[in-house]
Order: structure tokens, then sequence, then C-alpha cells
């Protein structure tokens, strides 16, 4: 059954390259793009079943044994952000069949969008460093792809930034992995975990761990360096920025993740200790950057930022309860912020604006959608009983357990400063009267048909955020087991080299 | 012989990040060349140099005799000179065509994406709206 560990990362390519033999026929490549998203999907939940079932399941590429091959692992926190990754495809895919017209088709959307999805999944199930450059790249392209599709100023303008500092950080990636490698002589991350209490200069090692720390911070988009981010996240589509929003930062997350408790755990209280301060900053001016804008698609990045700060943070304090909010705070996270987005352009055609103040009136007009986006909006902020709420808790009851309490006081102030910013999206976007005569003839509403198929998708997400938020038993099990993992490394290692 | 490859790199990663700093397009690519040699150059080095023989079994054996050099790195290399190839190209293309619409090689003149102030913002979605 192992051959299902291949699936996530094989199906998005397949369909992105029968996407590419229909070129010209537009609705035929549309339906090939659904289809595959479709079946990804499965295959993902496919593989989450399959590793709660058996525990760890690993395949070796070509049949060399590790450490020597290209190893692929699966544990449960892979599975978990690679089921979230085929769901948010899903959806996102879904959305899309409204927004994108024939333009971005021919450009290319759906073949970039599965090859997004499929470096994505190989990110977040390989065990190879080396590997997780080469998929960092795939996901990279993909992206740059998918950014300036539609080729307007600000997009081009945003996808320049973005290019230059995600290949700067991929450079340090790289570069970090030669001295790695040079020091330990094997790219293998279990086996990684055993050569490197071999290795004596550990003042080398940390030296190297900041290398690491540094590039991968660029693409979570942790303080001082997530400058790119609030430039490029509100200039594509809204399915792209939603996919980029949901998936991308989250990646990073999980390699700062993987880095930091399976190889760089020599010396916790500077490595850990440094992620903990970057992530209290992080959390202060994401949020801050939120209160600053009145654009909605803008607050929403700069919310990805505080909220990358949280994450990280449940990595820094380093304990079990603390990991387990941040593998439960990533599941959340990733739901709620691609909804958020998605439901930023069903606004955006309602009321013809991603401005809040030519917004206005929603609540009036659009029931049900002022309906859905409360849900998401309040569990981001972390009202109870939704999943946000869940998430911050346990994290907030972590950093109290270790007697952090700046920390704790932070992420408390920042989740108020939160709903601060959520709740002026909802003044001005949905209760304030509208600002001008509904222009619901604009030419904005040139794209508005389609309704039901920008809904589906943002529903569906809603009523997820509502069963994490109402019955989060089986998924805080789920990321307990995840923590358990990541704070016992052996499980992995014996799992990836058998009794070594 | 390893010294003198580090200090290289040293100089190369320097020489790049100089030019990447510039705040010019096509400087910026420039540095990403350089940058991009001097880590294929870090990762040869971090292999070890050798002057071993290179690593081919003979027929009919199953391991290699005696001491061969370090395959591995070569592998890594290869696979980053490609990746590097094509985002190159891909950079190339975006700046060029950025060049094309914004009118500009200079970072700091891109105010596109963001705009200086609230009412920049307006300005353009306004301009946006009347050409539609």
């Amino acid at each position: 059954m192992s051959c299902l560990l291949v699936l996530p990362i094989i199906v998005p390519f397949v369909a992105a390259a029968a996407g590419l033999l229909f070129r010209t026929d537009f609705e035929r490549q549309q339906a090939v793009g659904m289809g595959g998203a479709a079946l990804h999907f499965m295959v993902c939940l496919g593989l989450l079943f399959h590793v709660c079932k058996n525990g760890i399941s690993t395949i070796q590429m070509a049949n060399w044994p590790a450490p020597f091959g290209i190893t692929l692992a699966a544990d449960h926190l892979s599975v978990i952000l690679v089921a979230v990754t085929g769901t948010l495809g899903l959806c996102v895919m879904l959305y899309s069949k409204a927004e994108i017209k024939t333009g971005m088709i021919a450009a290319g959307f759906y073949p970039l969008m599965h090859i997004l999805l499929g470096g994505v999944c190989g990110a977040f199930l390989t065990g190879d460093l080396f590997n997780l450059y080469v998929w960092f790249e795939v996901m990279l392209m993909a992206s740059f792809g998918l950014l300036v599709l539609g080729r307007e100023k600000a997009q081009l303008d945003g996808g320049v930034k973005y290019v230059m500092i995600n290949l700067f950080s991929t450079l340090l990636f790289i570069s970090g992995l030669g001295l790695l490698y040079g020091m330990t002589g094997t790219l293998n991350m279990a086996d990684l975990h055993l050569e490197i209490q071999k290795v004596s200069d550990k003042a080398l090692l940390t030296a190297v761990a900041t290398i690491f720390m540094a590039a991968f911070g660029i693409k979570a988009g942790i303080f001082p360096l997530f400058f790119w981010l609030p430039v490029s996240y509100h200039t594509p589509p809204v399915a792209v920025s939603a996919i980029l929003a949901g998936l991308l930062t989250k990646v990073g997350v999980y390699a700062l993740i993987r880095m930091f408790t399976l190889v760089f755990t020599f010396d916790v209280a500077y490595t850990h200790g440094l992620l903990l301060v970057a992530a209290v900053v992080t959390m202060i001016t994401g949020v801050l950057g939120a209160a600053a804008y009145n654009e909605f698609r803008r607050i929403l990045s700069f919310h990805i930022i505080s909220q990358v700060g949280y994450m990280v943070m449940g990595l820094a304090l380093f304990t079990p309860l603390a990991l387990t909010g941040a593998v439960f705070y990533l599941l959340h996270h990733m739901i709620v912020k691609a909804n958020l987005f998605l439901i930023s352009g069903v606004s955006r055609v309602a009321g013809g604006s991603f401005e809040l103040s030519r917004l206005g009136g929603l609540y009036r007009s659009r029931g049900f959608l002022a309906l859905l986006f409360f849900i998401p909006a309040f569990s981001l902020a972390g009202f109870p009983p939704l999943s946000g709420f869940w998430a911050k808790m346990m994290l907030i009851r972590a950093s109290l357990e270790v007697e952090a309490y700046v920390v704790a006081a932070a992420a408390a102030v920042v989740g108020l400063l939160t709903v601060y910013s959520m709740s002026k999206i909802w003044g001005e976007a949905f209760w304030k009267p509208s600002p001008e005569p509904m222009h619901t003839e604009s030419p904005a509403m040139g794209e508005g048909g389609g309704g039901l198929w920008r809904l589906l998708p943002i529903t569906v997400l809603a009523v997820i955020t509502i069963v994490l938020g109402f019955v989060p038993g089986v998924f805080l099990d789920l990321a307990a087991q995840a923590a358990h993992e990541l704070l016992n490394p052996d499980i992995y290692v014996k799992a990836v080299l058998g009794g070594v | 012989m390893e010294t003198v490859l580090a200090v290289l790199c040293g100089l190369m990663a320097a020489a790049s990040i100089y030019l990447m700093l510039s705040g010019h397009i096509i400087r910026f690519i420039f540095g990403l060349v350089i940058a991009t040699n001097a880590v294929n150059l870090l990762i040869f080095v971090a292999g070890r140099l050798s002057s071993h023989r290179p690593p081919l079994i003979a027929d009919g054996s199953r391991v290699p005799a005696g001491e061969v050099a370090n395959a591995l790195p070569q592998a890594l290399i290869l696979t980053a000179i490609v990746i590097g190839f094509a985002l190159l190209t891909f950079v190339f293309i975006l700046f060029y065509r950025t060049y094309e619409s914004l009118g500009t090689v200079d970072t700091e003149k891109m105010r596109f994406a963001e705009p200086d102030g609230e009412k920049a913002v307006s300005g353009a979605e306004e301009a946006k709206g009347s050409g539609a």
C-alpha cells in the first residue's frame, strides 16, 4: 500500500500534463483540471486514513535503501497537511470555474495550479533534504507563473519582488544544505538526525541552523523577512491568492517545524529562543500592519504574517502541548485563510471593489455571504467555540506552562487586535450602508456569473471550520499524535532507516 | 586548495549580494547568476576535493576498487544547474515584461502594487475603472 505515498504527488502532475494536451479546448481543460483536483483530494484523504491506521509509512524511491536513495516519509504532520492541501486544491478549483476566464486558461492556469499542488505535497512528504529543495523550486516556479497571470501592472510589480526575495531564500537554503552535507555527509533527514550528533563543532552547526532559519523564515514570512508577502498576495486573481495564502507560507512553516524538531535540536536554548523572539515580533507587526490598511486582501495578507507568528511560537516553545497547538493552528489557519480570500472575491463581485471604503451594505444585500464571512473571520480572531479559539487557547496555555508570560500576553493582545481588524472588515463591508448606489450593473459584474461555483467552496470550507470548532476532539488527537512524533524523532528515524 | 575555493565562494557571494542590493533589476540578474554559481562551487567543495579515480565499477565486481572520487556533489550540482537555468530563463522573461509594461528597471520606482498613501490607491482604481 506504500504506493499510496506517491499518489498525492503523481496525480497532480498527470492532471497537469493532461491539461496541456487540451491547450486550445478550454472547456475540456477545465474539466480535466477539476477532475484531477477531485482525484487528488481523494488520494490525499486515502493517505491520511492509511497513516492514521498504520502509523508512519515510507517508500524508498527506486528501491535504493535509505539513506542512499530518496525517501518519501509520511508521518502524522505530513498527512494532515497533505489532506488539507487536497481539500484546498479542490475548493479553489471549484471557485476558479466562476473566476478564471479563457484568457487565463490559455495562459495555463490549470496545469500551473496542479504543478503547485504536486510541489506542495512533495515538499510535505519528502524525507530528503535535497529533494525538499527540488520541491521548493517546483512549487516556486508554479507560483511565479500563477502570480503574474493576467499581467497587470500591479501583478508584475508584486511578482518581481516576490521572485527576487524567494530566489534569494532558496539560494540560502541550498548553501545551508551544502554546508550541512559537508559536515555530516548525508542528506537524508532521518540520517541527519543521527549524524548531527557526531559533529564536534557545534558552533558551526548553529551557524548553519541559522542559515536554514533565515531561508525558511523568508518562505514562512516571519519577522523581519516578510516584506515580499504584503506586496504580492493582493495582486493576482482571487483563486490564485487564496491558494498561495493557504499553502505557500505554510510550507515554510512546515519546513521550519521539520528541521527544528528532527535535525537542529542540539542547542534548543539558542535556536528555539531566537525563533520565539521572532515569533512574538512577527505576531505583533503582522497585526499592526493589518490595522493600518483598508483594502480587503491587504488586511488578510498581513494577518497571514501575524498567524504564522503563532505557529512558529508553538514550535519555539517546544513542549508537547505547544506543538499540538501549532499543528492544530496550521490545520485551522490553512482552511480559514483560503476561505477568507475566496470571500473577498465574492465581496468584490457584489460590491465592485476590494477597498473597504467603497464596499458596504453587503449584510443587507447578501445575507448568506455575511454569515459565511462571519464564521472564518471570527474563527481567525479566536472566538469560542470556533476552531481558532482552541488553537489559540492551547498555545497560550502552553506558554503559561513554561512561564513565558510575556509571550502569552502578546498572543492574547494580538488575538484582540485581530478581532479589531476583522470587525473593521465586518463593519465597513457588511454593516455600514452602501456608500454609493449599488453598482450591480458595473463592469465588475461582468464576471458576476456562476454565483453557485463561488459560494459552494466557501460554504464547504465554512462547514469544515465549524466542524473543527465544535468537534475538535478527533483533530486534536491527530495533532497530538503529530506532536508526539515530532518530539520523539526516534519513531521517524526508525520508520525511515529500519532497525538501525 | 579548499581554502582558495572557500575564499572564492565568499568573494562571489559578496559580489552577488552587492549587485542584488543595487535596486536595478538587470544587475539583480547578474547577481543571481553569480550567486547560483557560488553556491554550486560551495557544494562541490563541501563534498571534499580529492584527486582519486572516477567512481567507476569494473565489469564483474560490485564495489569500486580502491578510493574513488565523491560522485554525489556532482549529481546535486547538476540538478541545481538545471533548475537554476530554468529559473534564470523565467526571470529574464518576467523582468523584460516588467520593463516593457512598467517602463522602469529601478525597483524603487515600482510602486504599483503598493502605491504611496491611500489617495494613490483610489486614484489607480478610478483610472482602472474609467479605462474599463
